[in-house]
C-alpha cells in the first residue's frame, strides 16, 4: 500500500516497521512531528518528550544498552545540546541499534543558525545516512538500525526541512518485531573511563575502516550512468534538485550513506566523467573530503554555501540558465513578519516591559522570541535555549562589577525553562546574582505546536502525570518565597508593579506569568483554573480619539483607519488593548 | 521537467492552505499521478506568509519549484499574490481571493496596504478574481474559504477526472461535509471553462 507522507511521518513509520520500542525527543521545528507520529503506535513503541535533547538522547542510549532498538530525534541545534553523550556513545557502541535523527534547517525557516550537521558524523565518528525523499526516510531508519547493530555504532540519520515537511509517496511495509537483545554487564564497553576509552578509541577507528568498506559496496551509494560528459556527486534533497535540472542527461553518484564516504567508488566515478560537479546543500562536506583525497571537482565555486538550495540555483550556477520571469514592482508588497497571536498571553507582559527604561532584556527560543518584533521590541538578545537566564546573569554581573547602572531581565517560556533555564537560575542563586528571571508559563510548548512538557500534567502518549510546580521548583533551587511573584500577564497593572518590585530587589527574583496559550485546547485543569469565558472587545467609535495607543500593543486583531477597529473573528477578549486605552474607548462584549 | 505541473498556493497562516493542499494532493494521487507537496511549518504559521507547493506528473523529482515555474498561483489573500507573482510562469494563471489581511507593519501604521493589486495582476497574467470569504460566509462558515479556493483551483487547472467530493468527505469532520461540498461547488462556479 502506498501512502502520501511527509519525511517526518515516514521516519515514524520506519521506526514502527523496524521494530523500534523506545523513542525520545525534545520538540523543535523541523523535527517535531517525528515523535508525534510515533506516539500513536502505543502498543508497539514507548515514546516520550524529554525535557531537553541531551536527556532525550541519554534515555535512548539507556534503552539501547538495555538491548532495545531506540530512536531519538531533534532539530540541528538540538544536537549541540546532545553532543556530550553522542560523542561518547560513539566510543562505547550499542547493544540494541540506535538512530539519532538530526533535522537540519537550511534557509533557517525557523532556526537561529544554519549549521550543517553532517560534520557531526565526521566529528563524532558516527555512521551517517541521508535520505532524499519520504520513501528513503522510511527505509533508511531500518537500514540505519541494522548498520548500528552490525557495526556497533550509533547512526546519524540526517534530514533537512525540505525532507521533513515535503510529502511524497511511500510504499508501506509490515512491522518486524525485533526481540530485545539480552543485556549483559560489560564494564570495559560501557564505562568510558580513561583506561577503557583508550581501548575503545582503537576499536572506533577499526570500525570506521569497516564502515568505509561497506560504504564502497552498498547500494545506498549508487551510480546512475548516462552521458559521461558531466558527472554529479550529490546527496539528500540536492539529488532531487539535480535530477530536476539535468534529468537523464548526465551521470550521477547518489550518496545515501555519507559517513564514511565511499572514496573508492567516488574515484571510480570521477575517473570516467569529463567534468565532475559536487552538488550539496550548505557546506562543502563531501567536496572537502574529495579534494583532500586528490579528486578534482567543482562545487562551492558555483553552488552557494548559504541558504536553502533549489533547482533554479543549480540551473543558474551550472547551466547559466536564467528563467524568464514576470517583472513587477516588489516595493508594492508590504512585509508579513510572524507576530504574537491575537490574545497571546505574552503580549500584556511584553507591553508593560517595553515601557521600562534603562533595561536589558535577554530573550530565548520560543513564540515569545516574537516579543522582539515591533511595536513591542522588548527583547535585546536571543542566542539559544536557556540562554536568557544565564546570559542575563552574566550581563547583570558585568554591569554591576563595572559600575554600569542597568537592570537585566531574562524572559523564558515554561518548556524552555525545563529544557535548560533552570540550570541558569541555579547559577543566579548560587553566585548571588540579581538579574530578574521571568517564566512565561503558557501551560504548553507553544511554538512547535502544543507539545506536552513536564509542567502540563500529561505525557506524549496522553497519560495523566505529575505536573512540575514551577514556583516550588524555583524555591527548591533557592529563590526566596517572597521573591517569587505569580501574576496574570493580561493584567497590565500587576505586570507593571511586579516588574518594578522585582527590579528593586537585591536578591534573585522570579516572575511567573501564568495564562494558557490562546491556541491551546484547554485541559480540564486549565478550565478549572483559568475559566472558559467567550468574550471579545469592541471599539466605541464615539470615544476613540485616534491616539493609536492600542495598536502599540502589537495585536494583529487591531487595525487603524481613522479610528481603531478590532477584528471580531480574531479577538478573544484578552482585554490588553482595553487596559491600554487611555479614553475607555474599548469595551467588552459577551460578559 | 516536461509534463510536470506546478501549483503554488499562497496566503496567510491560519487560512487552511495546508488542508486544501492535502486534499488537492490526494485527488491527484487518486488520478494516478506522482505527486510531491511541500509545506511550511514553524514560525511562518504565526501570522506570517504561508505557501505550499504541489507538483504532479508522471515522475516528479524536486518537491519545490523556483521562480517563473508555477502554472498557476492560487492566492488566499490579495497582497500575498504579489509577493509570489515572480514564481508564476509567463503565460500562467492567477486565481485570487479578493480578501485582505493586513500584516503587522500595516496594522501599526508603518505601511499602507497596496491599493492596486488586482490591476497589477490583470496587467501581468490571466487573472480570475472573486470574493471567497463572502461566498463562505453566505454558506454559513467562513472557514470553508479554503475549500471555495480549492474548487476554483481544480476548475482552473481542468482537473475534472477526480472524485473531489469523495476525497473531501474523507478529510473533514462529518458535520462539516455538506457545507464543504457546497463550498467546493461554489468555488468551481467562479472559474470559466
Amino acid at each position: 500500500m502506498k501512502k502520501f507522507l511527509t519525511g517526518n511521518e515516514a521516519v515514524a513509520r520506519g521506526a514502527y516497521e523496524a521494530g523500534v520500542t523506545y523513542a525520545s525527543a525534545y520538540p523543535g521545528t523541523p523535527s517535531t512531528e517525528i515523535l508525534e507520529n510515533i506516539a500513536p503506535f502505543k502498543e508497539h513503541m514507548y515514546a516520550e518528550w524529554a525535557p531537553n535533547e541531551k536527556v532525550a538522547l541519554e534515555t535512548a542510549i539507556g534503552a539501547s544498552i538495555a538491548g532495545a532498538r531506540a530512536l531519538s530525534a531533534m532539530k540541528h541545534v538540538g544536537v549541540n545540546v546532545a553532543a556530550d553523550p553522542l560523542f561518547t556513545y560513539s566510543y562505547t557502541g550499542v547493544n540494541g541499534g540506535l538512530v539519532l535523527v538530526s533535522a537540519d534547517d537550511p534557509g533557517m525557516h525557523s532556526s537561529q543558525n544554519e549549521q550543517d550537521n553532517r560534520y557531526y558524523a565526521k566529528f563524532a565518528k558516527l555512521a551517517m545516512l541521508e535520505p532524499s525523499d519520504s520513501q528513503e526516510a522510511k527505509d533508511f531508519v531500518k537500514v540505519a538500525l541494522e548498520i548500528s547493530e552490525k557495526y556497533d555504532k550509533p547512526v546519524l540519520l540526517r534530514v533537512t526541512t525540505r525532507i521533513c515537511h515535503s510529502k511524497t509517496l511511500v510504499e508501506l511495509g509490515e512491522r518486524e518485531e525485533v526481540e530485545i537483545k539480552p543485556y549483559k554487564k560489560n564494564i570495559p564497553k560501557y564505562v568510558a573511563s580513561p583506561a577503557n576509552a583508550r581501548v575503545l578509541h582503537i576499536k572506533v577507528e577499526e570500525r570506521l575502516k569497516q564502515l568505509e568498506k561497506f560504504s564502497n559496496e552498498t547500494d545506498l551509494n549508487k551510480i546512475e550512468w548516462n552521458d559521461k560528459k558531466i558527472g554529479i556527486v550529490t546527496s539528500g534533497i540536492a539529488y532531487q534538485y539535480a535530477k530536476e535540472v539535468f534529468g537523464d542527461n548526465v551521470s550521477y553518484l547518489k550518496l545515501g550513506f555519507t559517513y564514511p564516504l565511499p572514496m573508492k567508488k567516488i574515484k571510480e566515478f570521477a575517473d570516467q566523467v569529463e567534468t565532475l560537479y559536487v552538488i550539496e546543500e550548505l557546506e562543502p562536506y563531501i567536496e572537502e573530503q574529495m579534494k583532500a583525497a586528490g579528486i578534482k571537482c567543482i562545487g562551492k565555486e558555483l553552488i552557494p554555501r548559504i541558504g536553502e538550495l533549489n533547482p533554479d540555483i543549480i540551473a543558474k550556477a551550472i547551466l547559466k540558465e536564467e528563467r524568464p520571469m514576470i517583472k513587477y514592482s516588489e516595493a508594492e508588497v508590504v512585509g508579513r513578519p510572524p507576530t504574537l497571536c491575537a490574545g497571546c498571553p505574552h503580549r500584556g507582559f511584553f507591553y508593560m516591559l517595553s515601557k521600562k527604561k534603562n533595561v536589558m532584556i535577554t530573550g530565548d527560543i520560543g513564540c515569545y522570541t516574537l516579543g522582539s518584533a515591533q511595536p513591542l521590541s522588548s527583547m535585546d538578545t536571543c542566542i539559544c535555549m536557556g540562554a536568557s537566564v544565564s546570559a542575563g546573569h552574566g550581563a547583570q554581573k558585568a554591569f554591576s562589577f563595572n559600575g554600569v547602572d542597568k537592570k537585566v531581565i531574562g524572559v523564558i517560556g515554561d518548556s524552555t525553562f525545563f529544557h535548560s533555564g533552570v540550570t541558569g537560575l541555579m547559577d543566579i542563586v548560587y553566585n548571588k546574582g540579581n538579574a530578574v528571571t521571568v517564566i512565561l508559563d503558557n501551560r504548553i510548548t507553544g511554538m512547535t505546536g502544543h507539545q506536552e512538557n513536564p509542567g502540563t500534567g500529561y505525557t506524549l502518549q496522553g497519560e495523566k502525570t505529575h505536573a512540575i510546580n514551577i514556583p516550588m521548583l524555583c524555591e527548591a533551587v533557592g529563590v526566596k518565597k517572597e521573591n517569587i511573584f505569580i501574576i496574570n500577564p493580561l493584567n497590565l497593572d500587576d505586570c507593571n508593579k511586579t516588574i518594578d518590585e522585582a527590579f528593586s530587589k537585591k536578591e534573585p527574583t522570579v516572575i511567573i506569568t501564568e495564562w494558557p496559550c490562546v491556541l491551546k485546547k484547554p485541559s480540564p485543569e486549565d478550565i478549572e483554573k483559568f475559566g472558559n469565558k467567550k468574550i471579545i472587545c469592541k471599539v466605541d467609535e464615539e470615544k476613540c480619539k485616534a491616539c493609536r495607543i492600542c495598536t502599540k500593543t502589537g495585536c494583529p486583531a487591531i487595525s487603524f483607519d481613522e479610528k481603531a477597529k478590532i477584528n471580531e473573528d480574531m479577538c478573544v477578549g484578552c482585554d490588553v488593548c482595553l487596559q491600554a486605552c487611555p479614553f475607555d474607548a474599548i469595551v467588552k462584549v459577551g460578559e | 521537467m516536461s509534463g510536470v505541473k506546478n501549483i503554488l498556493l499562497v496566503g496567510v497562516g491560519g487560512q487552511g492552505i495546508i488542508l486544501a493542499s492535502k486534499i488537492l494532493s490526494q485527488g491527484l494521487i487518486s488520478a494516478g499521478y506522482d505527486v510531491k507537496m511541500s509545506e511550511v511549518h514553524g514560525m511562518a504559521q504565526r501570522g506570517g506568509s504561508v505557501t505550499t507547493q504541489v507538483r504532479f506528473g508522471k515522475k516528479v523529482y524536486s518537491p519545490i519549484i523556483g521562480k517563473g515555474q508555477a502554472d498557476i498561483v492560487v492566492s488566499f489573500e490579495k497582497m500575498e499574490t504579489l509577493r509570489w507573482l515572480d514564481h508564476l510562469k509567463i503565460g500562467g494563471k492567477v486565481v485570487v481571493n479578493d480578501y485582505e489581511i493586513p500584516s503587522a507593519p500595516i496594522l501599526v501604521g508603518d505601511a499602507k496596504y497596496p491599493e492596486n493589486v488586482i490591476s497589477i495582476l490583470e496587467e501581468k497574467a490571466s487573472t480570475t478574481v472573486f470574493k471567497a470569504a463572502e461566498i463562505a460566509k453566505e454558506l454559513g462558515n467562513i472557514r470553508t474559504m479554503n475549500i471555495v479556493m480549492l474548487g476554483a483551483l481544480t476548475k482552473a487547472m481542468g482537473l475534472k477526472d477526480v472524485a473531489w467530493e469523495k476525497i473531501l468527505k474523507n478529510n473533514v469532520k462529518e458535520k462539516f461535509v455538506d457545507v464543504n461540498i457546497q463550498a467546493l461547488r461554489k468555488g468551481m462556479e467562479q472559474v470559466e471553462e
